[in-house]
C-alpha cells in the first residue's frame, strides 16, 4: 500500500475511534441553560418529548471497554494500513503454521502407509478406511459417495477405465489430473454427418441402427474419430479416449447425448491433487480406489 | 389557513397497505424455500421455482418490498407530523409510491427468470438499478424538502435516523451497483476480484446498518414513545448513539470476509469496529425500552406495545450476537453455517418485522378514522404466534449452525475429516424442519394481520388530519 493510502487508513480509523470517545465525553458534560437531569428538554413534536436523562453508567463503561479493547488490538495485530502489529500475526502465517503442525502430526502416518505398494495397501482394511475418508471429502463431490460416478464423471467402482485401472495409472490420474478433450465436429460434419456418425457409433456396441446411415457414418468415423477411438472403436487409454463398443457411456448413451458429444465435443477435467494432498495421501487414496474394483 | 391544511396521508395509506401485502408475499416465498430445503423435490424441476432463484426473490421481497414500504409509509407519516407541515413535493411522493411498486414487480419477474448481477441483496440488473436510484432521489427530495419546510424549531430524533438511512442508502446503492452493461439484462461489476467483494459487503453490511437498523430505529423513535405515552428516555443517549452508530457502521463490512483474500488489516478493522458498534447499537434499545419506565403496566393490555418492546429485545440480542460473530475466532466456526441465517432472522423477523407490525397496527386506525384496529385480541394472538415462530426459527438455526461448524472441523486421529459435507447435511433435517415450522407460524401471523387490516379498513373511511397551526 502506498504511503498516502496507509496514512489515509491510519487517520480515518483513529479519528473515528477517538471521535466516539470525544462524543461520549461531550454528552456527559453539562452545559449551562439545559434542562435539569431527569426533566424533559422542553421541545415537543407532535406531542412527543424527550427526557434529559444521563447516559446509563453501565452502558458508558461498555462503550469505553470496547474502545480500549480496540486500541490494544490495533497495537497487537495488523490493522492500520501497513502496520503489521507487534505480534507479527498474519492469516497466511497462521495457515502455514497450522499446516506444519498437522504435517508433523499426521505426516508420519501416511509416510508409513506409502511404504507399501498400492495393490498391497488395497488389502489393508485400516488403510482403505483412511482412504475412504479422504475420498468422501475430496472426491465424492464429483464421483459420488459410492464412487459410482455421474454423467461426465467416471464410475470408479467398475472395471471400465478411461486412463487405465492399474495402481500406477490410478495414482497418476490423482496426482497430475487428466484432461479428456473430445473436439467438436458439428461444423465439419453438418447435421446429417453428425446423425450418420452417431448411427455408426451406436452400431459399434451392437445397437439396432439404420444401416444406410451407419455405413455413411463409418466413412466419417474413419476420417475423424479413428485417430483417438481406434479402428475398432475400442478407445485408447493413453489419450483417455473412451471405448465405444461397450455399454458404458460417460456422457450418456442416448442418441441425443451421443450426437451432442459428436457435434459440440466434450471437455472433461480431473484436477491434479499432487500439490494439494501430497504424494503419500494420494498413494493411500489410489489404494482405496483400486480396492473398489479389485 | 392555506390550501395545504391537511397532511398527505394518501401515500402513507398506500405504502402501509403494500407493507402488509408484500410482507405476506415475501414471507410466503421464504416458507416455500424453507420447505425446499427439507423436501428438495418441491422445486418440481422447474427452473423458475428453484431455490437459487427464489432465494433472492425472498430476500428482496422482505427487505425492499416489505421493509421498504414500511419505511416509506412511516417516514412519510412521521416527518409530516413531527415537522407540522404537509409532505413536500406534491406529486413526487405519489411518484415514489408507483415507482417503488414498479421496481418490486420488475424484481418479482426478473429474479425467477434468472436475471441477476450476482451481488447479494443487490441482485437486480442495471436498468432496474437506475430506476431505484431515480426513485430514491425523489424520496430524498420529498423527505428533506419536508424537513426544510418544517414549522417546528428542531428536528425530531426519528427524522435523524430516517435522514441518515435515506442519504446513506443512496450512496451505497449507487456505488455498489456501478457496472458495465453488456446487454439489456446483463452487466459486469465495475470492480475487480477482492475489491468487488469488499465493495459488495461494504454495501451489504450497511444495508443492514442503515436500511434495516437506522431506518427502523426511526420507526421506533416515533411509535414507541407515542404508544407508551411517555417522553423518550434520554435525549443525550439519542445524540451519542446516533452519531456513533452511523460513523462506526461504515467500517463493519469486512467482517463478512474474515479469513478470505481480503488483506488482514481490513479484516481486523472490520472486527474491531463491529465490537465498538455494540454500545451504539444498544443505545437505541435502551432508549426504547427505558421509555416505558413508569408505564410498564401498559404491556399487559396493549399488544401493540408488546410487539414494539419485544422487537427491541430481539434488536438488542441480534446486535450483541453480531459483534460476537465478527470476532475472528468465533467467525471461524460460525461462518458459512446456518448460525448466520439464524442471526439474520433474529434481526429480520424479531426486530424489523415485529417493529413494523407494531407500527402498522398503531398507524392504520389513524389513517382510516378508527380508534383502534378491528380486533385488539387478534393482535395479541398475532403477537404470540409471531414470537413463538421467531424463537423456533432462531433456536433451530443456532443449534444447526454450531453443529455444522463443529462437524466440519472435526478431525480423526489420522488427520482426515471426520464427517463429509453430506453427513453434516443429513444431520440438519430436524432443524431445517423446525425452522420451516417457525417460519410458517410467522407467516400465519401475517395472514391474521391481513384479515385484521381488511376489517379495519372496510369499516373505516380514509381521513387526512389537518395540520395544526404552528405554535
Amino acid at each position: 500500500m502506498s504511503g498516502f493510502w496507509h496514512w489515509y487508513v491510519v487517520l480515518l480509523t483513529l479519528l473515528n475511534i477517538f471521535g466516539c470517545f470525544w462524543l461520549v465525553r461531550w454528552a456527559t458534560r453539562r452545559r449551562s441553560g439545559e434542562a435539569a437531569e431527569g426533566d424533559v428538554t422542553g421541545h415537543s413534536w407532535d406531542g412527543l418529548q424527550e427526557y434529559n436523562n444521563p447516559l446509563p453508567r453501565w452502558w458508558l463503561y461498555l462503550f469505553y471497554l470496547t474502545i480500549v479493547f480496540s486500541l490494544i488490538y490495533i497495537v497487537l495485530y495488523p490493522t492500520l494500513g501497513n502496520w503489521q502489529g507487534i505480534y507479527g500475526w498474519s492469516s497466511t502465517g497462521q495457515y502455514e503454521q497450522e499446516m506444519e503442525r498437522a504435517e508433523a502430526k499426521y505426516g508420519p502416518i501416511f509416510a508409513e502407509l506409502a511404504q507399501k505398494d498400492v495393490a498391497a495397501l488395497a488389502q489393508d482394511d485400516e488403510a482403505t478406511q483412511i482412504g475412504q475418508r479422504l475420498f468422501l471429502n475430496y472426491c465424492s463431490t464429483c464421483h459420488g459417495s459410492d464412487a459410482g460416478g455421474a454423467t461426465g464423471f467416471p464410475n470408479l467402482a467398475d472395471k471400465h477405465w478411461l486412463y487405465g485401472g492399474s495402481p500406477e495409472a490410478i495414482k497418476t490420474s490423482i496426482m497430475n489430473g487428466r484432461r479428456g478433450i473430445m473436439p467438436p465436429w458439428g461444423a465439419s460434419l453438418g447435421d446429417q454427418g453428425v446423425e450418420e456418425t452417431a448411427a455408426y457409433v451406436m452400431s459399434l456396441s451392437g445397437r439396432e441402427v439404420d444401416s444406410a446411415k451407419a455405413s455413411a457414418g463409418k466413412k466419417h468415423y474413419q476420417m475423424m474419430c479413428v485417430a483417438c477411438h481406434g479402428a475398432n472403436g475400442t478407445g485408447n487409454q493413453a489419450l483417455g479416449a473412451p471405448d465405444l463398443t461397450d455399454s458404458n457411456w460417460l456422457y450418456g448413451g442416448s442418441p441425443g447425448a451421443i450426437k451432442t458429444s459428436i457435434r459440440d465435443g466434450r471437455n472433461g477435467v480431473m484436477p491434479a491433487h499432487k500439490e494439494f494432498l501430497g504424494e503419500d495421501k494420494v498413494h493411500v487414496l489410489a489404494a482405496y480406489v483400486y480396492s473398489l474394483s479389485n | 389557513m392555506s390550501t395545504q391544511s391537511a397532511y398527505n396521508y394518501k401515500v402513507v395509506r398506500q405504502f402501509t397497505i403494500m407493507t402488509v401485502i408484500w410482507g405476506i408475499v415475501g414471507m410466503l416465498v421464504g416458507v416455500i424455500i424453507a420447505a425446499q430445503l427439507v423436501w428438495p423435490s418441491l422445486n418440481f424441476d422447474i427452473p423458475w421455482l428453484t431455490y437459487s432463484r427464489l432465494r433472492p426473490l425472498h430476500t428482496n421481497a422482505v427487505i425492499f418490498a416489505f421493509g421498504g414500504s414500511a419505511l416509506f409509509a412511516t417516514s412519510y407519516y412521521v416527518v409530516q407530523r413531527t415537522c407540522q407541515t404537509r409532505l413536500f413535493g406534491g406529486g413526487l411522493a405519489a411518484f415514489t409510491f408507483w415507482g417503488w411498486q414498479l421496481i418490486i414487480v420488475l424484481a418479482a419477474i426478473t429474479l425467477p427468470l434468472g436475471y441477476t448481477s450476482g451481488k447479494e441483496y443487490a441482485e437486480l440488473e442495471w436498468p432496474i438499478d437506475i430506476l431505484i436510484a431515480v426513485v430514491w432521489v425523489a424520496y430524498a427530495v420529498v423527505f428533506f424538502g419536508t424537513i426544510v419546510m418544517r414549522k417546528t424549531p428542531h428536528i425530531y430524533v426519528a427524522n435523524w435516523f430516517y435522514g441518515a438511512f435515506i442519504l446513506t442508502v443512496a450512496v451505497l446503492h449507487i456505488v455498489n451497483s456501478a457496472a458495465l452493461p453488456v446487454g439489456m439484462l446483463k452487466s459486469y461489476s465495475a470492480y475487480p476480484g477482492t475489491m468487488d467483494a469488499m465493495v459488495q459487503w461494504w454495501y451489504g453490511h450497511n444495508a443492514v446498518g442503515f436500511f434495516l437498523t437506522a431506518g427502523f430505529l426511526g420507526i421506533m423513535y416515533y411509535f414507541v414513545p407515542k404508544q407508551a405515552g411517555r417522553p423518550v428516555y434520554s435525549y443525550r443517549l439519542s445524540v451519542v448513539h446516533f452519531w456513533a452508530l452511523i460513523s462506526v457502521y461504515m467500517w463493519a463490512g469486512p467482517h463478512h470476509l474474515q479469513y478470505t483474500a481480503l488483506p488482514d488489516w481490513a479484516q481486523s478493522l472490520g472486527m474491531i469496529f463491529s465490537l465498538i458498534l455494540l454500545a451504539p447499537s444498544w443505545g437505541g434499545m435502551i432508549n426504547g425500552i427505558m421509555t416505558l419506565s413508569g408505564a410498564w403496566h401498559k404491556l399487559r393490555t396493549d399488544p401493540i406495545l408488546k410487539f414494539l418492546i419485544v422487537s427491541l429485545s430481539f434488536y438488542g440480542m441480534s446486535t450483541f450476537e453480531g459483534p460476537m460473530m465478527s470476532i475472528k475466532t468465533v467467525n471461524a466456526l460460525s461462518h458459512y453455517t446456518d448460525w448466520t441465517i439464524g442471526h439474520v432472522h433474529g434481526g429480520a423477523l424479531g426486530w424489523v418485522a415485529m417493529v413494523t407490525i407494531g407500527a402498522v397496527y398503531a398507524l392504520l386506525p389513524k389513517l382510516f378514522g378508527r380508534d383502534e384496529m378491528h380486533s385488539v385480541k387478534l393482535i395479541d394472538t398475532h403477537f404470540w404466534i409471531a414470537t413463538i415462530g421467531v424463537v423456533l426459527y432462531i433456536a433451530s438455526m443456532w443449534i444447526a449452525g454450531v453443529m455444522q461448524g463443529l462437524m466440519w472441523r472435526a478431525v480423526n486421529d489420522d488427520g482426515t475429516l471426520t464427517y463429509s459435507f453430506v453427513e453434516s447435511l443429513e444431520e440438519m433435517y430436524p432443524y431445517l424442519t423446525v425452522r420451516l415450522l417457525g417460519g410458517l407460524l410467522f407467516f400465519i401471523g401475517m395472514l391474521l394481520m391481513a384479515y385484521n387490516v381488511w376489517k379495519t379498513i372496510a369499516a373505516g373511511k380514509a381521513v387526512d388530519d389537518t395540520v395544526p397551526a404552528s405554535a
